[in-house]
């Protein structure tokens, strides 16, 4: 017991989530942003923009986050030395974040469009009768309800954003917790075990609450039909 | 509201120009990003042929591509067989009628479901190598195989028992009437009736463990992502061979989820039980990688 508790001495563990938090964090606001455009390309009366949208979502949710973390890194960084910041570490923090935006936006996009089905079909109905057009009817009516219909499955999008996260690894972001855990089991091959845990552990605690939160936040939210 | 026109009247003549413009607009917009793209890469000097032949040469297939697909195919297949296994029996010991059982099976499914599966491979790939049961040289495959198992046999768990669910009483209830257990109604009728139901968003989990496996590539697996790197490095064609290698990836996936959606598309025409929409393609497991 007291080897474990050496363990957090060595190592600072809660700085590694916070790595994962801000990957996160970021990523999160970048993909809902570049989401709710696609989702509106989607359904948008110009074919041209239909038509990006379908073929950004069917790209970017078919490639392995993997690829594309990894093409940031070996790719945009290292080949086309493209650079968002001054020093190396942000830069490859940046990267990893724009890496895990580009791809959690075509599933944000999905989860609008899964909301966008949940209005029903009075309600544009009602929106095109007062002379509302596309955008208008769009941001005052239907993707007011479609968010608060979207709330489950955009819940479920942020969950799975923070467990790939741990995916920075491949754009080597290597403060993050799944690369710290890596050197903790090499260093400490002893602990195995209660190292994996302490892990698995600060995942569940974090993603459990998010869990619950959206369910009773999409059930709060949902329109009373 | 599914037919999504309705967002928009029929167009008329100036909606027509309207709309004539904004297609104009956007494949100017997109056709510029596009320049855009091409043009860096060229500065780059990675549209050059030299940069692209080597994907003409029967080696860099023999030795890179194919051997690195076969693996990332046997670790995406080992994963499949083992995720429904494991899902069906931890998807029917959520519904046991055995309280400790459906305990049990509902917080694995739930531990499973919330942790990486990066760190469950790193964890297996390092366990293992060190522990001495396996050859090192094979704890990469068993690590990918174990951690892609355990993540979607829960999530395939989860599919089964909203499957059975979704069922309508009255089959359990006829189960019941001519004299079978719960049990065995479960396994006999209900089940498998829940398994067809749940088979196009079981096709989208097989294509959430084909996308996962690439993961192997962190804890040095040597699948497709693996082989391309080795062949980028070794031929300085960094961005051609990994835009193949995400092309392999979106062309078996995209098949993959065509097929999910043509069977949701059957199934609702064989299966017309009052049940909750299938979680069809549609809405694909994000938590994919």
């Amino acid at each position: 017991m007291e080897n474990y508790l050496t363990l957090f001495e060595t190592y600072d563990v809660p700085a590694a989530f916070w790595v994962n938090i801000q990957l996160s964090f970021w990523a999160a606001i970048w993909a809902l942003v570049l989401g709710t455009v696609l989702a509106l390309f989607r359904i948008s009366p110009i074919q041209s923009l239909q038509w990006f949208g379908a073929a950004y979502v069917n790209i970017f949710r078919n490639t392995p986050l993997t690829v594309i973390l990894a093409f940031g890194f070996l790719g945009l960084f290292s080949v086309m030395q493209i650079s968002l910041a001054e020093n190396l570490g942000s830069s490859l923090f940046r990267i990893a974040i724009l890496g895990l935006a580009l791809y959690h936006a075509a599933f944000v996009c999905e989860a609008i469009r899964s909301g966008v089905n949940t209005v029903p079909l009075g309600q544009a109905e009602a929106a095109r009768a007062i002379g509302l057009s596309f955008l208008p009817a769009a941001r005052l009516v239907i993707l007011p309800q479609a968010f608060r219909g979207a709330v489950a499955p955009l819940g479920n999008v942020l969950i799975a954003l923070i467990k790939n996260s741990t995916v920075a690894a491949a754009g080597s972001v290597a403060t993050e917790s799944s690369s710290l855990m890596k050197t903790m089991i090499e260093f400490r091959s002893d602990l195995v075990i209660p190292i994996f845990f302490t892990f698995a552990l600060g995942f569940v605690i974090l993603v459990i609450p998010i869990g619950l939160l959206t369910t009773w936040a999409s059930r709060k939210l949902a329109v009373a039909r | 509201m599914s037919a999504q026109q309705v967002l928009f009247d029929a167009p008329g003549p100036r909606a027509r120009r309207t709309i004539l413009i904004g297609n104009i607009v956007g494949v100017l917009v997109a056709l510029g990003v596009l320049a855009w793209v091409v043009s860096a890469l060229a500065d780059r000097g990675q549209l050059a042929g030299s940069m692209w032949s080597p994907f003409l040469e029967g080696r860099t297939w023999e030795f890179f591509i194919l051997p690195g697909l076969l693996n990332t195919l046997k670790a995406a297949g080992a994963s499949i067989v083992g995720a429904v296994l494991f899902g069906l029996v931890f998807g029917v010991g959520r519904l046991s009628h055995a309280a400790p059982i459906r305990w049990v099976a509902g917080t694995v499914v739930e531990f499973f479901r919330a942790v990486p599966v990066l760190l469950m491979m790193i964890f297996f790939w390092l366990a293992l190598g060190r522990s001495g049961v396996v050859q090192p040289q094979d704890a990469p495959f068993l690590a990918v195989v174990i951690a892609l198992t355990l993540y979607n046999g829960s999530v395939i768990a989860e599919l089964v028992r909203s499957g059975v669910h979704g069922l309508p009483k009255g089959q359990r209830e006829a189960g019941m009437a001519i004299g079978l257990t719960r049990t065995q109604s479960l396994r006999n009728v209900e089940v498998p009736q829940a398994l067809l139901a749940m088979l196009p968003a079981l096709v989208s989990q097989f294509v959430v463990i084909l996308k996962d496996s690439a993961l192997g590539f962190i804890i040095t697996y040597p699948e497709l992502l693996q082989g391309v790197r080795r062949l980028g490095v070794g031929e300085g064609n960094v961005i051609p061979s990994l835009l193949v290698a995400a092309a392999i990836f979106i062309a078996i996936n995209f098949a993959l989820s065509s097929l999910a959606t043509r069977l949701s598309g059957f199934l609702s025409f064989r299966t017309r039980g009052r049940r909750p929409a299938a979680r069809g393609s549609m809405t694909m497991d994000p938590a994919s990688t």
